[in-house]
């Protein structure tokens, strides 16, 4: 059972070895008083059920796997984006270790980001003190620009009031007054991770923008204004300043942490690098309008730049997709004046090219998917541009109106007519869905890992294999550095879409002898 | 003229829920536009003007329908008296959950679906007795109500009550706009109630808005889930109440307040005779000891 130094096994393989075999069975007979193996098939045979799946969508008081995070995950990431500013969460130590790791699994990356450390006498007593102390502490230790605070559960619960709380903290002299310390009150028990990175975002642009309105005049910079949202993929704001550059046209990205969540490896660590800076945020004011880039995710921040800002927010979608990226490149130029360049109407004839070349094998292909509202809206629409079906349409985090305007999408579309959308579900709904009417794949972040597990354990041809686009994605590395939007990302999901088909159909046409005729080199 | 937040504490059962609605209704009738938010599990703030047991509350509706997410504006927001918006925050039963948070809750759900019209001059925040959490203090934070007023009597424990509250409010007043705005004497009828609560609002920095004198036709409008005002206009009562109105509308003294200690506090009230001065020597004794310290005596 030991190892010797020179061959390290990690658990796999080394659990297959006979003497772990054996011990392994050992134990479950002498101690886990297993129920029979016909039990758990018949158990888990009845979980796939059509009767199951019923009793499930009657489900209240338990989420299982929510395909969601909490508010202040979002304010973190929000706050990444901003030049030299650290994300201060006040409350309780473990809610920030988990916005750490969940962050560091999914970017690879160290994340800088504190917590006041409320305890039980915080609770009782408020954490104004934990406030005081951990702001002198974290300017003094960190050297930030800007702090930004948000909140977890506990401080939610007992009412801590960040307002006050930051000011009595600078009348007492721990930071100097004029210190920018933007917040957002984030409880976890309300919306999700995308209403977190809203509130925080709110905070910056109300506490960089709301008293200095005077002198602020609408087009006055000719600037466009992006606002990615809750946004993980770092091709994605690549993507957005190449367009940008390619129109010609002069923008800011607001929350922009493209350098801080991919810092190179040469030997110095960077706790802040890149992010929109204090300067440009003050002048975001001026510009002509600003685009949410996904604007279901952008409600207050869409109040607050329509009421403070006066700006008119052009209706449009997340351009992902071919459509949807043509109508966001046709409002830049109509905003701007700036014809579309020859580069991106090239390469958009690329992407219809690879279409093309590709819809043979996505034709009639039934997919389930799940993520953020905007990412799930506009994988839908590009699913049916490609002539796939989308089936399970799932979100936890979008609301009525929201599952109103996919069903729409997909009436509109012959593919979409028999597809299905889901609010407030969970990924064990999910299970349940493609137990009972199974799609060719699903699309999601690796917590759908699961899903395909327990439908190849029902049976090879039950299996539902996961294609991982979405957010987080743990088990496979790197992919946070590609792109979903534009026609750029679009070039990326339609590769790993088809590939993903390839690589299932390979798999079960490669039987040496009886499916010969089909494992063909040339597809 | 812009809309003024006002929050109303004080001792629990000094009348502050039948005090606000009928200077609410007083407002009304002097043609302003009113809401109140009552911040009290009890639900009891705006059963005067709704001539209903208890409103259907933000918290209660929200646990039905799921989640105050799923909540629209109307669902939760009365008309009732003399145009004046009633909405209840509500929260658990007694001993369980948390009500502080029931207040923020629902606080910030009538910012969200824009409960604060143009058009509104006052909204009235009806605030359980004891601020016993940071929930409790929601109505004063920033950009919330910037006036506290506190219902009193002259009697030792709502005094008390009126000092804490004042300690409370100097924590706010620190780092925003809050202030103290007056103390409202609900009388209970005892020996130089007004000199005394006059004498207490000059210490605390403030003054003693109005006196409201004890009179039976309020009880005789609550039974009828009625505020004097709207019961009987003529009575000398319903003045009171216009006054007290009048008052407010015109009020310019808002201050931060300077709690006093106990022992300023205990001075007070021997003076005014409410408490008797402390013999020290009795202290720790037993009746035997005492008997035995009698006979040596």
């Amino acid at each position: 059972m030991s190892q010797a130094i020179d061959n390290i096994k990690p658990s796999y393989p080394l659990f297959r070895d006979d003497d772990y075999k054996a011990s392994l069975a050992n134990k479950r007979q002498m101690f886990e008083e297993r129920i029979s193996e016909e039990k758990i098939k018949e158990t888990f045979e009845w979980s796939t059920s059509v009767e199951y799946k019923e009793l499930n969508f009657k489900r209240e008081a338990l989420t299982i796997n929510p395909a969601k995070a909490c508010q202040p995950l979002g304010a973190v990431l929000c706050t990444l984006g901003f030049e030299k500013a650290l994300p201060y969460v006040h409350g309780s130590q473990g809610c920030v270790a988990y916005f750490r790791t969940y962050f560091n699994r999914h970017f690879k990356e160290p994340i800088a980001c504190v917590s006041d450390s409320m305890t039980e006498d915080a609770a009782v007593f408020g954490g104004q003190k934990n406030m005081m102390d951990g702001l002198e502490n974290a300017k003094a230790l960190y050297k930030p620009e800007i702090i930004a605070v948000s909140t977890t559960c506990m401080a939610e619960v007992i009412g801590d009031d960040l307002n006050a709380f930051i000011t009595n903290s600078k009348k007492d002299g721990r930071i100097p007054m004029d210190f920018p310390t933007p917040f957002a009150h984030t409880p976890s028990f309300v919306g999700s991770h995308t209403t977190g990175w809203d509130n925080m975002f709110e905070g910056f642009m109300r506490h960089f923008t709301l008293n200095t309105m005077e002198g602020k005049e609408v087009g006055k910079n000719g600037k466009i204004n992006l606002v990615p949202g809750f946004e993980t993929y770092l091709g994605n704001f690549r993507v957005m300043k190449r367009m940008m550059k390619e129109m010609d046209v002069d923008f800011t990205l607001l929350s922009d942490p493209e350098e801080i969540l991919d810092t190179p490896s040469d030997g110095e660590y960077r706790m802040y690098a890149g992010g929109t800076t204090i300067a440009e945020i003050k002048d975001a004011p001026n510009a002509k309008t600003t685009i949410l880039l996904q604007p279901w995710q952008l409600e207050k921040t869409k109040t607050f730049l329509q009421n403070t800002w006066h700006h008119e927010i052009p209706k449009i979608n997340i351009p992902m997709g071919l459509e949807w990226t043509d109508e966001f490149l046709l409002k830049i130029s109509e905003l701007t004046g700036k014809p579309i360049p020859d580069s991106l109407t090239k390469e958009r004839g690329r992407l219809v090219d690879m279409i093309q070349d590709s819809h043979t094998w996505l034709h009639g292909k039934k997919f389930a998917l799940w993520g953020d509202p905007d990412f799930v809206m506009g994988m839908t629409k590009f699913l049916l541009e490609l002539g796939a079906e989308p089936i399970h349409v799932l979100c936890n985090n979008a609301n009525k109106r929201w599952a109103k305007a996919v069903k729409k999408i997909m009436e509109d579309s012959p593919y979409g007519k028999d597809g299905e959308v889901y609010i407030g579900k969970d990924l064990w709904h999910m299970r349940s869905l493609v137990f009972t009417n199974k799609p060719d794949f699903m699309i999601g972040n690796s917590y759908g890992k699961f899903i395909q597990r327990d439908t190849l354990f029902k049976g090879k041809e039950f299996e539902v294999p996961l294609i991982r686009i979405g957010f987080p994605i743990f088990d496979r590395h790197h992919l946070h550095r590609m792109t979903t939007l534009g026609y750029e990302g679009a070039m990326y999901i339609l590769t790993t879409l088809v590939n993903a088909v390839l690589e299932r159909l390979d798999e079960e046409t490669r039987q040496m002898g009886v499916t010969d005729y089909n494992y063909d080199l040339v597809r | 003229m812009a809309l003024r937040q006002c929050a109303i504490y004080g001792k629990g059962g000094i009348g502050k829920s039948t005090t606000t609605q009928n200077l609410v209704a007083a407002l009304a009738e002097a043609g302003k536009k009113v809401m109140i938010v009552g911040c009290d599990p009890k639900a009891d703030s705006t059963r005067l003007i709704l001539h209903s047991k208890a409103q259907n509350s933000v918290m209660e509706l929200a646990a039905e329908a799921g989640s105050v997410e799923d909540l629209e504006l109307e669902d939760v927001l009365s008309v009732g008296y003399s145009g004046i918006k009633c909405v209840e925050s509500g929260g658990p039963e007694p001993g369980v959950g948390c009500a502080g948070r029931g207040v923020i809750t629902a606080i910030n759900f009538l910012e969200e679906e824009g409960a604060y019209t143009e058009d509104l001059d006052f909204v009235f925040y009806d605030v359980l007795g004891d601020v016993v959490c940071g929930g409790f203090a929601m109505p004063i934070r920033e950009n919330k109500a910037q006036e506290i007023y506190i219902v009193c009597s002259g009697e030792m424990m709502a005094m008390y009550a009126a000092n804490n509250i004042s300690k409370g409010i100097v924590k706010y007043a620190n780092s925003g706009g809050v202030r103290l705005a007056g103390l409202i004497c609900n009388s209970r009828n005892t020996d130089r109630e007004d000199e005394l609560i006059e004498a207490l609002a000059s210490r605390l920095g403030t003054q003693m808005i109005h006196f409201i004198p004890r009179a039976n036709a309020v009880q005789h409008a609550e039974i009828r889930r009625m505020t004097v005002i709207e019961y009987d206009p003529t009575h000398k009562q319903a003045d009171e109440y216009r006054a007290l109105a009048q008052k407010i509308i015109n009020n310019k003294k808002f201050v931060i307040p300077t709690p006093i200690s106990m022992d300023e506090l205990e001075e007070l009230l021997m003076e005014f005779g409410i408490m008797e001065a402390e013999d020290t020597s009795i202290i720790g004794k037993t009746a035997a000891e005492l008997a035995a310290e009698a006979i040596a005596a």
